[in-house]
Parts: C-alpha cells; sequence; structure tokens
C-alpha cells in the first residue's frame, strides 16, 4: 500500500514537472509575442507613432493680424478697429443652440434682433465660427456670465477689435464696409491667412485694397492637454498686421460735395487732373456702413433695399447716364483732330438738322435755332445742331475710336471694385448687343451725347481732366499711399497714365476755351456759376430720362419729378493751371447750368479757396 | 525545474542546514525581491502615471504594505490547513457572489461589490483564491491524472463562480477565475488530447458567448478588431495607448517627459493602462526590464510548485503562479493592442487595491508551500 502510494507520488510528481514545464514553455511563448510587439510598436513603428503624439499634444492657434487703417489725405481716420466685447457661441461644441441661448436669455437679455442675425450669420459661417449672439456687452454683463459660464459649453465672451466708420455715410460709398467671411467669400480669399480672420473687405477701398489691409496671419504652435487646453507656448510667428491706406480723397471735400447737393439725389466726382487723384466721390444718397459690419437686421437691410432712392447703389461707379452735352467738347476735339471741322467751319442753325433725302428732323434744344454757328459758338450755346452734322460727317466708326481714347466705354481703372463700363457705341458693340446693323441716324444722336451712349459719372470725371491737362489720362487713384505703421515705411500708390496722342495742341486750346466760354462767355450756358476769383471751364448737360415725342416740346414744369431730365455738368478750375476737374450728376435736376453747375462751382470753391489750392498764377488774367 | 531529474525521482529537498531568518519566517528570498523590486519600479512608474501625485503615491506605498502584511500572514499559513479549509471557503465565496448579484452595491454599470456596512468587500477577489483551492482540493482527493468524471465535476466547480462573475458583469474577473481553475486541471494531467477538444469547443462556443455578452462587451470586441472605427469613443483607449508605447521608442522619453501620459491622452493611465505610460517614459528598455522581473517571479513560482510534497500544494502553487502570469499577459497585451481590452490592471504595478492584496495572498501561499516542507529522507 505504502510502496503504490510512493509510486503514484512519483509519477504525479513527474506528471507534474513535464506540465510545469510546458506551462513554463507558454509563458515564455506568450510574453515573447508581447516582446515582438512591442518591438513592433516601438522600434518599426516608432517614427509613425512619434508623429501621432506630437500632432496629439501640438497644435497650430491663429493669430489674427489686425485691420489697416484708413486715413483721409488731411489725416481724419475714416476706419479704425474699436476693442469690444461679444457674446459669441462655437455651434459645433454648443449642442442644443435653441436651448442654450434660451437659456442665455435669462442670464443676459436677448433681443429678437440678436437671435435673428445669430440665425443669419449660422447659415454663412464657416465650421468651427465663433459667431455673436450679443455684440458689444457691457462689464456688467459679461460679469453676469463668467459666473455662470460652467453651464454654457461652446459660449464665451471674446475680445473681438469690430470695424467702426466714424464718419459714416458720407463715406459709404469710398471706404465700403467690412463683413463676416461668407461661405461665398472663402473663393477669393486664402483660407489659411485668413484662420484666424472673422471678417473680410466686402465694397469700396475695404473691399479693393483688402490684400494691403488685412495683413498676414501669425502663429502660435502650443502645446495642449487632452482637454485642449494650452499648456504651454512654443513657439510664436507674430502676425504681420495690416498696412494702413492714406487717400487722396479729402472727406470735408466729399462732405461738402454731399451738402451742395440739397434734397436731389446723383453723383460727383473730382479728379487732379495733374495726377488722376480723387479728391471726393460722393453718391447721394449714402447709407451707414456700421450697420453691415456684423451683420445687418434683415429689416434695415429690407428698407435699404426697398428705398427708391437706392442709397446702397454706387452711382458714381456705377450708374450709366447719357452723357448728354457733355460730351460736345470730345465731338468738337474728335472733329478737329480728324480734320473734319476746323474751328472756323461754320453752320447756319435752323433749329433742326435732316439728313440727306430723309424726313425725320433732329431737334435742336432751341426750336428757332441757333443761327450762324461756329465751333466755340455750338460748345458755349450747345448747339445741337452743329453736333449732329459734325457726327454724321465723322461716321461712327472714326468717332467710337477717337472717344476710346477718353476710355468712354471702358473701365477707368479706379482702385475700386464694381466700376461698370457704360456704352461707347459702335458697329460692334450693336452687332454684339443686339445682332443689328448700325444706321446713320443713330450716329446723329451720338453726336449729342444722347441714344446709346451710357457713362458713369467717374468716367466723365477722368475724360474731363484727360481734357484739361492737354491729353494725359491718368487712372483716377483714391488711395495714394500704404502705411507700414511697424517700420513706418510708405508706399506711394502708383499712377497710370494712359496717354491720348495728341494731332494739333491748338485742337485742344481751342475746345478748353470754348468750354472757358461756357461759364465766362455772355451767352454760356453756366454763365451764372462764373466767378472773379479763378477761372472755370466747363460744359453742361441733359440727360432725357423719356423721350420727347417727335414734335412735341419738352416743359419741364409739366412732368412729374421721375420723368425730369438729369442735369449733367463737367468742369475744371483753374483754366491756366488744372487743380480739380469735376462731373456732376443731378439726377432728375433738370437743366445742367441750373443744377448741376452751382454744385460743381461749390466744390471748386471748396478745393481752391477754402482749402487753398488754388495756385499762384504768374502773368495776368486773359 | 533544476533537480527535477533526480535519480530517485523524489522532489529535490534542500541539504539540512541551518535555516536562516527568512526561512524562519516562511518567506523565500528570490521570490520576495522580485516582488520587491517590481513593486518599487511600480510606484517609480505610477508618481509619474499620476501626475507626479504623491499623495496617491503614498496611498499605493499603503495598499502594498497591506498586501505584503497579508503575503506573511498567509505565509505562516500551513499549505494542509488551507487544504482542509479548502472546499468552506469556496462554498462561502459562491454564497457571497450570489449575495452580491440579489443585494450588492452597483458601481460603473456592474454590480460587485458587498457592503459590510465598515467596509466594501469584492467576493470575486476571494473566489480567485478559493476556485483554485477548491479544484486542486478535489483532485489532489483521487489519483493524478485526473479521470473524466472528475474532469467534469472540476469544470462545473469552476463554471459556477464564473458564471456568476460574468453576471455581475466583470469579464476580467471572470476570466482570471476561470484561468485559475483550468490551470489546475492542466496541472494535474488532463490529456492533451481533451485539452484540444476544450479549446476546440470553447472556439466553437464562441458565438453562443457573443449572444450573451452586454452590448459593452461587445463594443470592445469589435473595438478590439478595429479600433481606429471610433477613435474618439470605445477605440480611443487603444490609440492613444499604442501611441503612447509606440512614441516611446527603444530608451523612452525619459521619467516624467512622457507627453502622452503627462498631458492625459492616455485614459487610465494610472490603473489599467499604466503601462503605456512604462513603454512611453522608459521605452522597449523598460519593457523588457518589466518583463524579465516578472519572468523570474513567474519561473520562481513554478519552480517552487515543482518542489513542493503534495499534488495539493503543487497544483494549487502552480495554478497561482499562473493566474500571476494572466494578469501580466492579459494587461499587456490589451494595452499593447494585442487582445481586447478587458478590465484586468497590471499586477503590483497599477493603482489599486483589492486585487493586489488577492495576488500577494497568492504569494504567500506559495511561500508556505515552500517554507512548510517536511524534510524527507533521500
Amino acid at each position: 500500500m505504502k510502496g503504490r502510494e510512493l509510486k503514484d507520488y512519483r509519477r504525479e510528481s513527474r506528471l507534474f514537472i513535464r506540465r510545469a514545464l510546458a506551462a513554463a514553455l507558454l509563458v515564455l511563448l506568450a510574453l515573447s509575442a508581447i516582446l515582438a510587439r512591442l518591438f513592433y510598436l516601438q522600434v518599426m513603428r516608432h517614427d509613425h507613432f512619434t508623429t501621432l503624439a506630437h500632432d496629439n499634444r501640438v497644435k497650430l492657434l491663429p493669430l489674427p493680424p489686425t485691420r489697416g487703417l484708413i486715413y483721409d489725405r488731411s489725416g481724419r481716420l475714416l476706419a479704425y478697429n474699436r476693442p469690444s466685447f461679444n457674446l459669441e457661441i462655437v455651434p459645433e461644441k454648443a449642442g442644443n443652440l435653441k436651448q442654450t441661448i434660451e437659456r442665455l436669455s435669462r442670464v443676459i437679455p436677448i433681443l429678437d434682433s440678436d437671435r435673428e442675425r445669430f440665425e443669419r450669420l449660422r447659415r454663412q459661417r464657416r465650421r468651427f465660427d465663433s459667431i455673436p449672439v450679443k455684440l458689444g456687452i457691457s462689464s456688467r454683463e459679461a460679469a453676469l456670465f463668467a459666473v455662470n459660464q460652467h453651464k454654457f459649453p461652446g459660449v464665451s465672451i471674446r475680445a473681438r477689435l469690430t470695424r467702426t466708420y466714424p464718419l459714416g455715410a458720407p463715406l459709404a460709398h469710398v471706404v465700403g464696409y467690412v463683413g463676416r467671411i461668407s461661405r461665398k467669400d472663402l473663393q477669393r480669399i486664402d483660407p489659411s491667412n485668413y484662420a484666424g480672420t472673422t471678417h473680410v473687405g466686402k465694397t469700396g477701398i475695404e473691399r479693393a485694397y483688402e490684400s494691403v489691409l488685412h495683413g498676414h496671419v501669425g502663429y502660435q504652435q502650443v502645446e495642449v492637454n487632452a482637454q485642449g487646453k494650452t499648456v504651454r507656448v512654443l513657439k510664436e510667428i507674430p502676425p504681420q498686421p495690416g498696412r494702413t491706406l492714406i487717400l487722396n480723397l479729402d472727406s470735408s471735400l466729399q462732405q461738402v460735395a454731399l451738402d451742395a447737393f440739397g434734397d436731389h439725389n446723383g453723383a460727383a466726382v473730382a479728379i487732379d487732373p495733374r495726377n488722376g487723384a480723387v479728391l471726393a466721390l460722393v453718391s447721394k444718397p449714402g447709407f451707414d456702413p456700421n450697420l453691415f459690419v456684423d451683420g445687418i437686421s434683415s429689416r434695415d437691410y429690407r428698407s435699404l433695399r426697398n428705398d427708391p432712392n437706392k442709397p446702397l447703389f454706387n452711382r458714381a461707379l456705377k450708374g450709366v447716364y447719357p452723357p448728354g452735352s457733355t460730351v460736345k467738347p470730345f465731338m468738337g476735339l474728335a472733329g478737329l483732330e480728324l480734320g473734319v471741322i476746323t474751328t472756323s467751319t461754320k453752320l447756319n442753325c435752323r433749329g433742326y438738322f435732316q439728313l440727306p433725302g430723309r424726313e425725320h428732323k433732329y431737334r435742336d434744344w432751341k426750336k428757332v435755332g441757333h443761327g450762324i454757328t461756329d465751333l466755340d459758338k455750338a460748345i458755349t450755346q450747345s448747339c445741337d445742331v452743329f453736333f449732329y452734322r459734325l457726327a454724321h460727317q465723322t461716321g461712327i466708326d472714326r468717332l467710337q475710336s477717337f472717344l476710346a481714347n477718353f476710355r468712354f466705354g471702358e473701365h477707368t481703372g479706379i482702385d475700386l471694385v464694381g466700376e461698370r463700363r457704360g456704352i461707347r457705341p459702335s458697329r460692334e458693340w450693336k452687332r454684339k448687343r443686339y445682332h443689328q446693323i448700325w444706321f446713320p441716324g443713330e450716329t446723329v444722336i451720338i453726336g449729342i451725347g444722347q441714344g446709346s451712349f451710357q457713362a458713369t459719372p467717374l468716367q466723365l470725371a477722368a475724360a474731363t481732366a484727360a481734357l484739361a491737362n492737354g491729353g494725359h489720362y491718368y487712372e483716377p487713384r483714391l488711395v495714394r499711399e500704404l502705411v507700414d505703421e511697424a517700420s513706418g515705411k510708405h508706399t506711394p500708390v502708383p499712377t497710370v497714365e494712359h496717354p491720348i496722342p495728341v494731332g494739333d495742341p491748338a485742337n485742344w486750346k481751342a475746345i478748353q476755351q470754348a468750354m472757358l466760354h461756357v461759364v465766362e462767355g455772355a451767352h454760356g450756358t453756366a454763365r451764372r456759376i462764373r466767378t472773379p476769383r479763378y477761372r472755370i471751364a466747363g460744359k453742361t448737360g441733359t440727360a432725357q430720362v423719356f423721350s420727347v415725342a417727335q414734335d412735341a416740346e419738352y416743359k419741364e414744369n409739366e412732368v412729374s419729378k421721375q420723368m425730369r431730365d438729369h442735369a449733367l455738368f463737367i468742369a475744371y478750375a483753374p483754366v491756366e493751371a488744372p487743380r480739380i476737374a469735376v462731373a456732376v450728376v443731378v439726377e432728375h435736376g433738370g437743366h445742367g447750368g441750373s443744377a448741376a453747375a452751382p454744385i460743381a462751382r461749390k466744390i471748386m470753391d471748396a478745393w481752391l479757396i477754402h482749402q487753398g489750392h488754388l495756385p499762384r498764377l504768374s502773368g495776368e488774367k486773359q | 525545474m533544476n533537480g527535477a531529474t533526480s535519480p530517485s525521482g523524489l522532489p529535490p529537498s534542500e541539504p539540512a542546514r541551518p535555516r536562516g531568518l527568512l526561512a524562519r519566517l516562511h518567506l523565500d528570498l528570490p521570490l520576495l525581491t522580485g516582488l520587491l523590486l517590481l513593486s518599487g519600479f511600480g510606484l517609480v512608474v505610477l508618481y509619474s502615471a499620476s501626475g507626479q501625485d504623491m499623495h496617491q503615491v503614498e496611498r499605493q506605498i499603503i495598499r502594498l504594505l497591506i498586501a505584503f502584511g497579508v503575503l506573511f500572514a498567509l505565509a505562516q499559513v500551513p499549505a494542509q490547513s488551507l487544504q482542509r479549509w479548502s472546499p468552506w471557503l469556496y462554498l462561502a465565496g459562491i454564497l457571497m457572489l450570489v449575495a452580491v448579484l440579489a443585494m450588492g452595491v452597483v458601481g460603473k454599470g456592474a454590480q460587485r461589490w458587498l457592503d459590510l456596512g465598515f467596509m466594501r468587500f469584492q467576493p470575486s477577489e476571494l473566489v480567485k483564491l478559493a476556485t483554485p483551492m477548491m479544484i486542486a482540493w478535489h483532485l489532489s482527493k483521487h489519483r493524478l491524472p485526473p479521470d473524466w468524471k472528475e474532469l467534469l465535476t472540476s469544470l462545473a466547480l469552476i463554471g459556477l463562480p464564473v458564471f456568476l462573475i460574468a453576471r455581475q458583469p466583470d469579464l476580467g474577473t471572470a476570466i482570471l477565475v476561470a484561468s485559475s481553475g483550468l490551470f489546475v486541471l492542466f496541472l494535474a494531467g488532463v490529456s492533451w488530447r481533451l485539452i484540444g477538444g476544450l479549446l476546440f469547443t470553447a472556439a466553437a462556443a464562441a458565438p453562443v458567448l457573443w449572444h450573451f455578452m452586454r452590448d459593452y462587451q461587445r463594443q470592445r470586441v469589435l473595438t478590439f478588431l478595429n479600433p481606429e472605427s471610433d477613435p474618439l469613443g470605445a477605440g480611443y483607449h487603444i490609440i492613444q495607448s499604442k501611441i503612447a508605447i509606440g512614441s516611446g521608442g527603444i530608451y523612452g522619453k525619459g521619467w516624467l517627459n512622457g507627453t502622452q501620459s503627462q498631458l492625459e491622452f492616455l485614459p487610465e493611465r494610472h490603473t489599467d493602462f499604466i503601462f503605456a505610460v512604462l513603454g512611453e517614459e522608459f521605452g522597449l528598455v523598460g519593457a523588457i526590464v518589466l518583463l524579465l522581473l516578472s519572468l523570474f517571479v513567474i519561473f520562481r513560482g513554478l519552480q517552487i510548485a515543482g518542489q513542493a510534497q503534495d499534488s495539493y500544494s503543487r497544483l494549487l502553487g502552480g495554478a497561482l503562479i499562473l493566474v500571476y502570469f494572466v494578469y501580466l499577459f492579459v494587461n499587456t497585451g490589451m494595452v499593447s493592442g494585442l487582445l481586447p481590452v478587458v478590465g484586468v490592471p497590471l499586477p503590483l504595478v497599477s493603482y489599486g487595491g483589492t486585487s493586489l492584496v488577492t495576488l500577494m495572498a497568492g504569494f504567500g501561499i506559495l511561500m508556505s508551500i515552500h517554507t512548510h516542507r517536511k524534510l524527507l529522507p533521500r
């Protein structure tokens, strides 16, 4: 019995030891597998996981640059960045937005207009954009929220710089405004450069000089923990702030021009003929650009959109008007330079013009006619018949190619976005536009700036400046120079000239002389704005809003204001050494001489006399 | 093991030499050294993994002291006494498991604790010891290897607590309890053919098991198969832990310099996922040190079991040391993305008390087995 137990004992012990050895082998195998796995992770895939670990902890935070300021030529601030505090939500982090805002409104009053703006901005935002629920909160409200912040994930108070336009409406059409970046804007900006930026220039100079004003984004490389909290800053590349703009424009001249319009709507552009500097660019009425910065409420927007005066419409840049008689100096110059007429060419104006062999009468504005008329008289008294014949004799092809020198029907090249080119009628233009051939009768009315001829006030002003300076067409420039605030370096905006070939300077002189007589002559259509202080050269014009039937008479006081003609006036002064060229369009103003010319005079007075830009003239006045 | 093939076939016995202080205290020097080194290394890693929180390290030191106290206490109890208590401990464990299911305290979505008024007790920890004891007791009454009747009763004795624990649900502990019992059967010499058959049955039962799994358990298996499918949810643990280990490289980023662990990208960094902290800060070298220390402890444990003088001690000692191995393997395998995520801590290193005490109790039993041998004639 004992022997058997002993035998069993030995056998069992051997059995156990075999099994224990097998277990040891299993242990070795299993731990080798772990080791192999660690080798794979830590040696073979080490670089891969190092990258992942780095990506985990290192984040790039964009540092948005500060937007450049905008000053007018005399140093008045037109656009700056006002520090403010906004209550903002990142929808991706906030969960149920409706509830969040509802609960927020119990802490800080949130108006319906705030909700509405929030909804609107939310629709057009980028992902993970922070959207303001309430703008410019007070320090009391900020404190109230701070106490309750833990209840509102994704909601925070952000210090923002709000773009502000202190002068408001008078400069709205020039400076424009910025607005929050929409999905559409993303197509014209580099998203990485705008990583921390919330606003982008939408119109005006803010848009045209966006790349200069915006600057370049900076970055902060930070180490974050798993909660996304910044633990420390590893590296920082500071943003490059946008450059400051100094305009050629003078805001007080702008205001004078605006006031000069009185109750009328219209546009006025003043340009320095020596370099194309835009001194004033007015489109009346204007609007408050500050409304647009953080999203305009739909009620405000609706009222602006539905206003019959169209305050959002930039008339100076986009308003196309028949230039009317204001093109006569250019037509006269074409006749002289092309050799169709001379200064002594005369014609007996009997009140109408007829094409050879045709019945149709092209009427002069003066029913009885001007009698014997030469070029000087035709411009001074604005004889239509003279120019009917001149246009007919010149022919549309030569006429339009000469007018192209003054960039009618072309972009002036002003440093703004969205200018219209107007229409410089030609055979080619008509074929393209209407698939029709050109009729000789059309040429006739082009001679007095009617028919399909259309030009913007800006085009008229730039062309007048080129006429004044004897053939130097400068692209209009609103911005004079860019200033790098950090280095103090000033970079002038270059002037661009499109020289106009001059056949005989005497021809130009003759036209300038005729324009002088418009103001100074005893029968000049703008004689009432004559001044002893300096001499003005100009030309009145009237653009038909509705055409008067053949043989019918247009009586100004009989038609309603909406049907009244637009009044136009182009001018420059002083004649001897032009410092300012002006184009004025008064919508439904009636006659150019009575409605538009006084506005031009006020602008020129302000610039030349009150602001002292009248040059000292050597020699005596002629 | 060494001396296992002595000519007499008897287990090697120590020559009659003067017994040292440690032997009189019933402690085994190699095993104790290994455990102390592991615990020390663990505390160093824990200091970093806790975000340099000395308070947590102190609490862990207190737990270790308690655990070593339990080890010392159990080392004084002769294996024969344990053998006698085995069925009663097992019975008590089963009853408490039932009690837990009936009126236990719910925590973390599972019912694991029994509130005894003055402390919370986790009966599954007792069962971790009682199950291998019960199976060893059951098998050592008869000749080894066990016949099929003993095998079936053993499987039933293992299955009961495993089922009760899995119901809590606590998959990690269920696996540990099951493996502790199955290791006894394996060491008792169940034929390889039967083992093969069992493994095959288990594989075939996997779909059935799937059916009984809770949603979160299924999710863990799915996540294990493809962690990238849910990088911010369930897969987050595995992805971050692999990044931590992989970015550690051969020599590691240095103590307290692991970005994954210090910046808290690594979840449960001081408990179940502490091995990733070790891998990140001490690299492959540090991991090898841990594995070698553990291997030393396991082999010393197997050697002690091999030198034991009766079947009960052998089976129990072998099973207990292999359970330690399962802890180690499941935890490191899970943290390195080799196995699915099951809540098993890294023994002696992870922060936490209950399983530490149970483990040390197991090592205490091993020491008792080694130091209570009678000197047998050669």
